[in-house]
This record gives C-alpha cells, structure tokens and sequence, in this order.
C-alpha cells in the first residue's frame, strides 16, 4: 500500500516503513538505544530527504522512547535523579548542537562530517565495548578471581566537587561528569540526528560506572526531552518533520520496543552488550565503505534552501 | 489598404501561413495529492484544424512537453580526497523544472532543427538555464548529471514514438506523472513541427495540488510551525503511550 508523505513529497509503502519501525524499535527497547543511528540511514536508503529523515526520526525516537521507558518505570530501573541531571546538559548541547549544525550547512560539507561523525564515534564506541564484554564475559566463566570490582577509584572523576547521591545507581559522586556527557550527548545527537543512547549508554557504564539495569531506562528518559527538543528546532526552522512519516514508523516502533524490552530482560547484561557492540560496529563498517569506495554516482543534485 | 495588407503578410508570414492550428485537450487539468496518491497517467488529445489542404506540403509531426515547476539546483560533485571521496566541485543551476517529459511522434533531431530548439526551448538541455559555474572547469558534465540523476528517478523522460498521428489530423498520447510530484503547475507544449521548424503552438496547465489532510498537515507545517511541531509531539507521546498499555494489557489476559 503506497502512502503520499506531505512533507517528504514521496511515495513509500506503508508496509515497508511498519517494519522498519518496527525492526529498529525491537533494538531500541532491547539496548536502550533510540535506534536513530539504524534508522536515518535506512530512510536515506528508501528514497526519504536526508533532512526530513534526519528531523522526523527525532520525532519517532520521542515515541519508541516513550513507550520503552514507560515500561522501565514499572520495573523501577529508571534514575530520575541522574535523568534529570544528564537534561540538563542535554538541552544546552541540542541547542549548541544546532548552532554547529547551521554553521557546517553554510560551509557546504554538513553531509560528509555527519558521516565522518558516525564513523568515528560508532566504531570507537563499538570497539570498547566489544573489547570490555568479551572481557566480563572470560571473567564470569572463570568465577574463582576473587570479588567482583565495585566502587573502584575513577581517579579524576571522584576527585570533582558538587557531590551528590544517586540512590537508584547506587553512587555518591560529582555532578559534573554527567552533565558533561549529557551535554556530548546532545551536541552530537543535534549533529547526527540521532538519540544518542550509543554514546551514552556506554559513557554511563564506564565512565560513570551506573549498573547496567539502571543505565538503559535513564538512557531513554533523557533521549526523551532531548529529541522531543531537537523535533521543535527542526520543525520550526526548517519545516522538516513529517507527521505521517512519524506516526508509521512509531506504530511499529512502540510495538517492537516493547518486545525487545522484553528480551532485553531475559538476557544477561554482557550479552546484551557484546550485540550491541557488534551492531554499532557493523554500521560503523557500512558508513565506512561508503566512504572509501568510489561511488557509483560521483554526482548528487540539491535544491538550496529548503528540501 | 492593399500596402498595409503587403506589409502585414511580409512582417507576419507565419500569420499568413496559419491555415494549421492546433485544437487540443486534456484528459484533466487537475491532479489532487492524496495520502493514497501513487501518481497519475494524463491523457493529451487534440487535433490539427486547417483553413485549406495541406497535401502538397511536407508531413508534420507533433511534439509534446510537459514541465513541472522550475526551481534552482546545486550539483556537486564527489572527489577523491586523501583516502575519502567527498563532494569537491559544485555548479549552480539557476532552474531546472522539477519534472520533464518530452514526448513526440518522430526522433527529435529529425523533426526539430536546432534554431527552432533553441528558440522554444523544448529538449532538456534548452530547459536547463544558465549554469553558474564559476571557475569549475568541465561545468557541462554536471548538467549530464543532473539530466541522467533525473532521468534514473523517472522526473525526466523523453518518448520518441510516444504520439500517435493519425491521417495528419488527430494525435493523442499519454503522460505518466510519477507519485513523488511536487505541487505547481505543470506546463504542457503541444507543438505542431513540420520541416524542422515549428508551425503552431499550444500551451495549458496542469495544477498539481495536494488536498485533505495532505494539504492540512502541509500548511500548517509551514504557517504554524510551532503548533506542527507539538502536535507531531504529542502524536507521537499518545502513540507511545497507548501502544505500550496495550501491550501490558494484552500481555495480563
């Protein structure tokens, strides 16, 4: 079934963009992710304008997020408190985030960067977790190395002033690491058009040392506010949100992030995060190739200003 | 009253020469963007009206041509930087329609000549206007690509035995606007050629328009930017919200 997007001004089947959603959605609710890292390329894919692929996935992730985190909250594995302290960064990196955006725009190679972005921080990111899960998971099969680390020295990080206690997480430290990634977090996620959650999932685990139940629902609370900031920027300064486009994607969505919460709870932390590793870096080794491959087409055609 | 005539027929011939004009029509002038919309044939029919036999003169043939709203473009292309290929050169195209179908009942270079060409702009490089290409040498290759990208989206194309002629009179064809249109006006050219140059023209519009919800959420989109962007919002929250309490709801029976 062809359905016409009035922003897009495209045709696509309805079905197609169900499964999408719904694929990327059964990822989001199982890692914690927003999935827009998946899912803005796989539009670029099927024929959609990057900037409308770029802000409507901002307002699909709003949805998947929400739904994913609702069923957090009822398991009790979302720390509001740090939630509310990674926004608060967030909010000032989105905003920023925008400004570098429009800058990069007017330089002409806003496309190549977004790229180079996405190569960089998915393969770095990948790499380490890939490398650190393989780690635990060697660890958990030899049981007799003594205690399980906890609490261990973060050299720098315990050293910050403004301490404060994050019951959920379990922590008593600084509140300037997290802001900090919250602010990373959402200078890149207004740059990339994405949630996220790939950056900062792994940023809670080793750099704040959150517990890996907690990370993935505060992930997701903060993915919230922060894309449901980037949608309004981009639908008020470069109309480019598609509702309908938005509501197909998040109907699978919201469906697949509750089955992959599901999943997600079954399955052991290292588990979980060893798939992850392994789907960032196989996006990261896509992005790549389109990189250093001659393209088949060494032209692309553009309308200045506006879509 | 007879030098005014003389000088009328000298300065006008073509006025003179008019015993052919064209009586056409469309199958419709309106094509309605629904949410279902997945494109639309139009059918163009007319006949050729005459004041006195042309049988002593060359056969004629017709050629068709419809264009979607123009608008600038930026082609750039890609190179080989260090190890990346990214885009280098780009040409400023001050207008290039966003559809172009060009349908005729004979091949183009045998029925047209260049001058008349040029001078009614018809083929698709005529339509593609002045390239600002700054100091990028080779700046022609970039309105091939820009014809060829088109092309391969199915925004351009060219029929060379797409009309059907009949006894020289009647002709009719059909054209296919494809289901990612933009809204604008889509000129249609009905020419009526005959030894390269030609002889009666026609011209009407199709208005391509998004209606309903499609025009709804456009509009507002546009002049409301703000209030789109929470409702989309809110959709999606609502959307989010509900799917997941029928999911647990499901999940307890």
């Amino acid at each position: 079934m062809q359905i016409y997007l009035p922003i897009a001004e495209v045709s696509v089947n309805a079905f197609l963009l169900l499964g999408l959603g719904g694929f990327v959605g059964v990822l989001s609710g199982m890692f914690g992710v927003g999935g827009g890292f998946l899912m803005t390329p796989l539009l670029f894919f099927i024929g959609i304008p990057p900037a409308v692929a770029v802000a409507t996935e901002a307002n699909q992730i709003v949805a998947s997020s929400f739904s994913g985190v609702l069923a957090h909250l009822r398991r009790k594995s979302v720390d509001l408190k740090m939630g509310g302290v990674l926004l608060i960064g967030g909010l000032v990196g989105a905003g920023l985030g925008v400004v570098l955006f429009n800058y990069l725009k007017s330089l002409g190679q806003v496309d190549l960067l977004v790229r180079l972005c996405y190569v960089v921080f998915l393969g770095v990111v990948g790499a380490l977790m890939f490398v650190e899960s393989l780690n635990a998971i060697r660890r958990s099969k030899r049981p007799a190395t003594g205690p399980v680390r906890r609490n261990r020295d973060r050299g720098w990080v315990s050293k910050l002033p403004f301490k404060t206690r994050f019951r959920v997480s379990g922590l008593y430290i600084s509140v300037i690491p997290p802001i900090m990634v919250g602010l990373i977090v959402g200078v890149l996620a207004a740059i990339m058009g994405v949630g996220g959650g790939f950056i900062m999932v792994p940023a809670m685990i080793y750099l704040l040392g959150m517990p890996t139940k907690v990370v993935v629902g505060t992930s997701l609370f903060q993915i919230i506010f922060v894309t449901a900031f980037t949608t309004l920027l981009h639908a008020t300064t470069n109309f480019t949100v598609d509702v309908v486009l938005a509501v197909l994607l998040l109907v699978g969505g919201v469906i697949g992030a509750q089955i992959g919460t599901q999943i997600g709870a079954r399955m052991k932390a290292e588990q979980l995060r060893i798939l992850l590793a392994g789907m960032v870096l196989l996006v990261c080794g896509k992005l790549a190739l389109d990189l250093l491959i001659q393209p088949a087409e060494l032209y692309s055609i553009a309308s200045p200003g506006g879509h | 009253m007879r030098v005014l005539l003389f000088v009328l027929l000298i300065l006008f011939p073509a006025a003179a020469a008019a015993q052919e004009s064209i009586v056409a029509d469309l199958s419709q002038r309106r094509v309605a963007i629904t949410t279902d919309f997945t494109g639309s044939e139009i059918l163009i029919f007319g006949a050729v009206k005459r004041d006195a036999p042309s049988d002593d003169l060359e056969p004629l043939d017709v050629i068709i041509t419809v264009s979607g709203p123009p608008s600038p473009v930026t082609v750039r292309r890609k190179d080989k930087i260090a190890i990346i290929w990214a885009n280098r050169d780009e040409v400023e195209i001050d207008s290039a329609p966003s559809f172009y179908a060009i349908l005729s009942s004979g091949p183009i270079e045998d029925i047209l000549s260049e001058t008349e060409d040029l001078r009614h702009k018809i083929t698709k490089e005529q339509m593609i206007r002045s390239v600002d290409a700054g100091d990028v040498p080779n700046a022609a290759s970039f309105t091939d690509a820009l014809i060829r990208i088109q092309r391969a989206n199915g925004a351009f194309y060219a029929d060379e035995d797409a009309v059907t002629f009949d006894e020289q009179t009647l002709f009719r064809t059909t054209v296919d606007l494809p289901a990612n249109l933009t809204e604008g006006d889509y000129r249609t050219q009905i020419f009526l050629v005959r030894d390269g140059s030609v002889v009666s023209k026609f011209e009407t519009d199709i208005a391509v328009q998004k209606v309903g919800l499609e025009r709804f959420l456009y509009n507002l989109a546009h002049n409301q930017p703000l209030i789109y962007g929470l409702m989309s919002l809110a959709i999606a929250i609502i959307a989010g919200w509900l799917a997941s309490a029928l999911f647990s709801a499901f999940r307890r029976t």
